[in-house]
């Protein structure tokens, strides 16, 4: 409904070449809820039904850490990007 | 060798609010301090509604108000009850020029203002670092592990925020569950301050804040929130993360729809985005608190839960619950006593301070809260809007009757019982807050 793509575009990232967010894959595919796919602020994750595999959009991520604590199965790998990296609110 | 060399008095984890509040503290008073931030700077990574609060403010920075990035003094607090389109809003006005409450700020120049200050004091600022772990050896914290080295001090501070991977990882705070916290999106939206001032009915450099109840969010556990900036109107809500995942919403989506609500959409009109951003608001007050100390640990501000959610207030939680981790670090570094029973002064001053008399006064609010929450939250929001709505028509129908037909409406909409778990609600609310 609302236009996610305008509103993260105005956030100021330096992405990491790696996810600090390590979803279990073994864990993902017996999950109901999915519930990162739906509760996340930026829209990281999405769910591949093909591949049966979360897609981890990591560079996008506000890290306010909803997904840690909503994830089903406790199962996510989570973890601050390093120092340099990751999201730089200006405004805040 | 090396850890020689990396060893200082206190390290301080978290250059927000309560770690600059904390760290500043300890370098006032002569002792060694490392303050770690792992954002590009101060306030880089946080995000909150807002405004600080002044005289709390002043306790740490008793001057701020003359060289701090101060956006607006809030004048007025207006609280929204908004229903589906209509609303009722209540508004506190107070313009004296020497009783400023609270002001808007934007976290990231605030902040980063707060940790010069801090460096100017003797704080040792290191950005851009993120600790990984603390290093514990017989039973005490005595250092950090960052990405690249490792720092050892005879005390480590946690002020790391809500996430406070760090008091999970020694045991002092278990897992939150989402009922603990309020997923929050907020957008800071720019417009010119000629049309803020009209449209907040505002003078230069005055603000307005808004707090406002139901609308997209009726029957929800969520608050929407509006704060004037210089040039720019930072406009959110903040759900409690169990209830959009039980009913599966997009916060994002929420916040489109409040700012469509025709009591919110002419204040933001034409408004260009600047910045989205969202942030974990720890709410499970007084009972979700963690234990607060450990043997050469403390820990403060959002990682301790610190957070009145009936009054807003957060910031100023930081930075007090700061100040005193810091007074308690000097206290135990001048006798060199860093075990569990030195530092539980810290909890000791939290208690005889109002940071945990207000959380125990507001300890079954959250509770009181989620088991009637469409309740307070939905029908009752809605009533008051359709008291309005009856009280304001006029169509002929005898003032008495319409009167009546409002008040038999609380006993067909639902039944008595209900009516009844509401009543006796709200009494065992008020009797926690106001007596024990």
């Amino acid at each position: 409904m609302s236009n996610l793509e305008d509103k993260l575009y105005t956030v100021k990232y330096t992405p990491d070449s790696e996810s600090h967010l390590r979803p279990v894959d073994e864990c993902c595919r017996v999950c109901k809820s999915k519930v990162c796919t739906k509760i996340c602020p930026a829209g990281v994750y999405e769910w591949d039904e093909d591949k049966k595999k979360l897609i981890v959009n990591y560079e996008n991520c506000l890290e306010c850490g909803a997904c840690r604590i909503a994830c089903e199965s406790s199962s996510l790998g989570w973890e601050y990007p390093k120092g340099n990296k990751g999201v730089t609110f200006k405004q805040g | 060798m090396e850890r020689e060399e990396n060893k200082i008095d206190v390290i301080v984890v978290g250059g927000g609010p309560a770690g600059i509040s904390c760290a500043i503290t300890i370098a006032r008073a002569g002792k060694e301090v490392v303050l770690i931030e792992r954002g590009k700077f101060s306030g880089s990574k946080n995000v909150f509604g807002g405004a600080i609060y002044a005289k709390p403010t002043r306790e740490i920075f008793p001057d701020f108000e003359k060289s701090a990035p101060i956006e607006r003094k809030t004048v007025e607090h207006k609280y929204a009850i908004l229903g589906e389109e209509d609303a009722t809003v209540v508004s506190y006005k107070n313009k004296k020029e020497e009783d400023a409450v609270s002001y808007s700020v934007i976290r990231g120049k605030f902040d980063k203002w707060m940790a010069e200050e801090a460096k100017k004091e003797g704080v040792y600022l290191v950005e851009e670092t993120v600790v990984r772990e603390l290093i514990v050896e017989d039973g005490y914290v005595k250092g950090v592990r960052t990405e690249l080295e490792d720092y050892f001090s005879d005390i480590v501070i946690l002020a790391d925020g809500v996430n406070s991977l760090l008091a999970k990882q020694i045991g002092l705070r278990g897992e939150l569950s989402p009922e603990d916290v309020a997923l929050s999106v907020k957008e800071v939206i720019k417009l010119s301050p000629e049309l803020i001032n009209e449209r907040f009915h505002v003078n230069n450099d005055e603000g307005c804040i808004y707090q406002i109840f139901g609308g997209p969010m009726l029957g929800m556990l969520g608050l929407g929130f509006m704060y004037t900036n210089k040039d720019s109107v930072s406009i959110g809500l903040g759900v409690t993360l169990s209830e959009l995942i039980e009913k599966e919403i997009r916060p994002y989506d929420l916040l489109e729809n409040l700012k469509k609500h025709p009591e919110i959409a002419p204040l933001v009109k034409d408004g260009e985005l600047a910045e989205y951003s969202a942030h974990l608001i720890p709410e499970g007050g007084f009972k979700k608190v963690p234990i607060l100390f450990g043997a050469g640990v403390m820990v403060c501000g959002d990682a301790a839960m610190f957070v009145n959610n009936l009054h807003w207030e957060g910031t100023n939680l930081a930075m007090i619950s700061g100040k005193i981790a810091g007074e308690t670090a000097v206290v135990a570094l001048g006798k060199g006593d860093f075990s569990e029973h030195a530092l539980s002064r810290y909890q000791e001053e939290l208690e005889n301070s109002f940071i945990m008399k207000d959380l125990r006064t507001y300890k079954d609010l959250m509770s009181g809260i989620q088991s009637r929450t469409s309740e307070f939250l939905g029908y009752y929001p809605k009533k008051i809007n359709s008291f309005f709505e009856m009280f304001t028509t006029t169509d002929s129908i005898p003032k008495r009757q319409k009167y009546w037909d409002f008040i038999k409406s609380f006993f067909t909409d639902r039944s008595l019982s209900e009516i009844f778990k509401d009543f006796w609600a709200v009494v065992k609310l008020l009797w926690s807050i106001l007596v024990r």
